[in-house]
């Protein structure tokens, strides 16, 4: 029961990153088919980054953990930021059909991540990542099921879980965050209020395919266990996931942390459950199937509050009428 | 405190195109081609380290040498089938994403067909009970989507992506279940097949019979308009009094029976066997393919064809240079969609650059013309003025003479000037898409500042010589009122 928490723990940072990132995204009004795309490439980089990080300052000692981790960050960031411009550039500037731009974003980003995934040491990434990334709190009690579950994981979980408070409280609280949601629910509003709809939606876009990224790093450290090279198939796989936790969690990030820790236990729960006489893939059938209930849901009994944002999915043109 | 800024107009405004000439839009396609080229060549240099002369040629072996044409237009008629597919859902603007789930079901039932009653019933009955069975699988699989599209607007998209993972489930359960002795593969059966005629030629003609269909189906047939109309607007289509559900259900049902089609072509014209990878992603291209043909049926044969050039060409080049992965013909193929797809902003869109201080220097040039004139005039129509007020009147048209010509040059140098901050701008930009933009935009406004610079300085001209006519008049009359007065005296 312990480790299966605490594995969902692990894939719940993934999902949570990759549905955070969808939902700035989403709430600018543009939706990013590209997230597991996103996820690939930035997950990629990230790797680039350790292993190039590994590469000059080795790991022995504790300076050396933090220049992989700052390095491992500044790369996710600088790869995932990059795609995110490719596709805010082809949607918000070039006003590219949103859904088309984001199939091709992610047919690049796997294939790119498939093609470097074979260039990256996988010894080195599992030897830095044991050190660097799954633990930063020093729980050496096995026995304490209390501490393994609250402070046994890499700082990218608590990373995860931050950036979601500070992502409800940005959208809920700040002037800037509300200018945003006004944005993405009518561009031409907001035009006419004086914000100007281009920066909102590049800014939302980049941000979130840079948190998208960070969930493809922490998958591939975690979960595949630096298996980087195999990592394209089950990255996309999580993404499309996260895209549709997104409805799942109402567009909201307070109920995006609580909704993926739910789908992540569920999704762990089944895989964990081998005991049972139906065929495996039934049960891996699963969580896709849960996701079509829960889309189905909330399109049948979702009142007001639970739609998205009005502007999704169009492009803002001013002369549009 | 509030700084108070002086705002400029921006840089450029965009401006929608009413109505693109054809030649036009070819020329922007084939820029964006071109351009496309460039970048994967040079990206592929930088990876592979190979020739991008080697790449351009083994595109063309690719899919146009002997020992490759056929299986390219094999390939070229599963998409383009998918992609018809897809067509009618798409100009309904339903997103269909589940072209591979709908596909790969159908292939999984026309399997099962093939497995469970190979040995019972003779061949032909045998393929008929299959296309039967992998038709109504891939409806099946696309009519779940449409109902709850339909009766509580479920987001289809994603709707649609799940059951693909549904789909790839139910084939590995099969798998796992039937497969030959833990090999994890199941067994070739050869009976039932779609019967093959040269080649792959019994592909080609049913795609091409598909093509007709759709195309006649969308543009010429009464459901046709009803999904463009609830496409263009659901509530005008409720509005004329069409059942927005049942076009919904039905044009679905069409679109799965299709993907069930190609599925039933896949195993028991092609594979003979089916798997998790049996479409490896096609779907997906297929909707790309719909697109970038603009949802017009027969553009989408020279999609389809390119899709299938790109990757054919650059797996060749590979298999030449003697390295195996998958992923570079992909990434070779979104690049080049990322460029279609951009490009077609420029069909939709032109960009006008800022032209204010020029028109404000023509404004001002114009009005001391004016005043000149006006000068003449009033030298003209007063012919026995003294000799002090022409003098005065011929310094300030010397003057003024002068301004004009101080104007032009700012003019010109300014042009020049602005040039380079433009050049400067977009140079400091350069990336492949700013690349296009320049290459595109500099080209017309080149062009359209080096005509109205030639006819300005027509004008200007032609007002110099109508001063200078007008001086000549004026030392004319001059002379002939010192020789009236002279007369009077």
């Amino acid at each position: 029961m312990i480790t299966l928490i605490i594995s969902s723990i692990a894939i719940f940072a993934v999902f949570l990153y990759g549905s955070l990132g969808e939902i700035i995204t989403e709430k600018s009004g543009h939706l990013n088919l590209g997230t597991p795309g996103i996820m690939c490439f930035g997950g990629i980089g990230g790797c680039a980054g350790v292993h190039l990080a590994y590469k000059m300052v080795g790991s022995n000692n504790v300076m050396a953990y933090i220049w992989i981790i700052l390095i491992a960050i500044i790369f996710t960031i600088i790869f995932g930021g990059l795609i995110g411009l490719l596709y805010s550039f082809l949607t918000v500037s070039l006003r590219s059909n949103q859904n088309i731009t984001g199939l091709a974003i992610t047919t690049f980003g796997v294939a790119a991540a498939n093609y470097f995934g074979t260039k990256i040491d996988r010894t080195v990434l599992m030897n830095v990542a044991n050190k660097c990334f799954l633990k930063i709190f020093p729980v050496t009690d096995k026995s304490n099921a209390f501490l393994r579950i609250f402070f046994g994981h890499g700082f990218l979980v608590y990373l995860a879980i931050i950036i979601a408070i500070l992502a409800y409280l940005f959208l809920k609280k700040t002037k800037t965050g509300l200018r945003l949601r006004a944005v993405g629910e009518n561009p031409a509003t907001a035009d006419a209020a004086g914000l100007n709809v281009a920066r909102y939606r590049y800014g939302a876009t980049t941000i979130g395919a840079i948190i998208s990224g960070f969930g493809g790093l922490f998958l591939i450290l975690d979960y595949l266990s630096c298996n980087n090279e195999a990592a394209d198939a089950t990255i996309s796989a999580f993404g499309w996931l996260a895209v549709a936790l997104v409805i799942f969690s109402i567009w909201s990030p307070k109920i995006a942390i609580l909704g993926t820790f739910i789908f992540a236990l569920c999704y762990i729960g089944i895989i964990r459950i081998n005991a049972m006489p139906t065929p495996k893939s039934l049960l891996e059938a699963l969580p896709y199937l849960v996701t079509i209930i829960v889309l189905i849901f909330t399109s049948i009994f979702g009142g007001k509050q639970v739609q998205p944002p009005e502007a999704l999915g169009l492009n803002y043109f001013r002369e549009d009428r | 405190m509030e700084k108070t800024k002086e705002k400029k107009d921006p840089l450029f405004h965009i401006v929608k195109r009413d109505n693109v000439k054809t030649s036009k839009l070819i020329g922007i396609k084939t820029t964006a081609i071109v351009l496309a080229l460039v970048v994967s060549s040079i990206l592929l240099a930088i990876t592979l380290g190979c020739n991008p002369f080697t790449f351009i040629g083994s595109l063309f072996t690719g899919t146009f040498a002997s020992y490759s044409f056929w299986d390219a237009l094999k390939e070229i008629a599963i998409l383009l089938s998918l992609g018809l597919a897809l067509l009618p859902a798409f100009k309904m603007k339903f997103w269909n994403t589940g072209a591979d789930g709908q596909a790969l079901i159908g292939a999984l039932a026309a399997y099962m067909c093939l497995y469970f009653m190979h040995d019972k019933m003779p061949d032909p009955l045998l393929a008929i009970i299959s296309l039967v069975c992998a038709v109504l699988a891939g409806v099946v699989w696309a009519v779940i989507p449409a109902i709850f599209k339909a009766l509580w607007n479920t987001n289809e998209i994603l709707f649609t992506l799940m059951m693909n993972y549904i789909a790839i489930q139910c084939v590995s359960i099969f798998i796992n279940k039937y497969s030959t002795g833990g090999s994890n593969t199941l067994p070739n059966i050869y009976s039932g097949e779609l019967p093959m005629i040269h080649e792959y030629l019994t592909l080609v003609i049913i795609t091409a019979l598909l093509v007709a269909f759709v195309a006649i189906y969308i543009k010429k047939m009464k459901h046709g308009f009803e999904l463009s109309l609830v496409g263009e607007s659901v509530n005008t289509a409720k509005y004329v009094g069409i059942n927005v559900k049942k076009v919904v259900i039905r044009t679905l049902i069409l679109s799965g029976a299709i993907c069930g089609l190609v599925g039933f072509m896949l195993t028991n014209g092609l594979n003979h066997v089916v798997n998790t990878s049996t479409l490896g992603g096609q779907g997906f291209t297929a909707i790309i393919v719909v697109w970038l043909a603009n949802f017009n049926p027969y553009f989408m044969i020279l999609t389809a064809f390119l899709v299938i050039f790109l990757k054919r060409g650059s797996t060749e080049l590979l298999s030449n240079i003697g390295q195996a992965n998958d992923s570079i013909p992909l990434i070779v193929t979104s690049i080049f969609i990322f460029f279609i797809i951009g490009c077609t902003f420029f069909s939709r869109y032109k960009i006008l650059f800022r032209r204010k201080e020029f028109e404000t220097y023509a404004l001002e040039k114009k009005k001391k013309i004016d005043e000149c004139n006006k000068l003449i005039e009033e030298l003209q129509s007063d012919p026995v003025a003294n000799e002090k007020k022409i003098k005065a009147l011929e310094e300030k048209i010397k003057k003024y003479y002068a301004q004009i010509e101080k104007y032009g040059d700012k003019e010109t140098k300014d042009i020049d000037n602005k040039f380079v901050n433009f050049f400067g701008i977009i140079c400091s930009n350069i990336n492949a898409f700013f690349g296009m933009v320049c290459d595109f935009v500099v080209y017309k406004i080149f062009r359209r500042k080096k005509e109205e610079i030639k006819e300005e300085t027509k004008e200007e001209e032609k007002s110099r010589v109508e001063l200078e006519e007008s001086a000549e008049h004026l030392e004319i009359s001059n002379n002939s009122g010192n020789i009236e007065k002279e007369d009077a005296e």
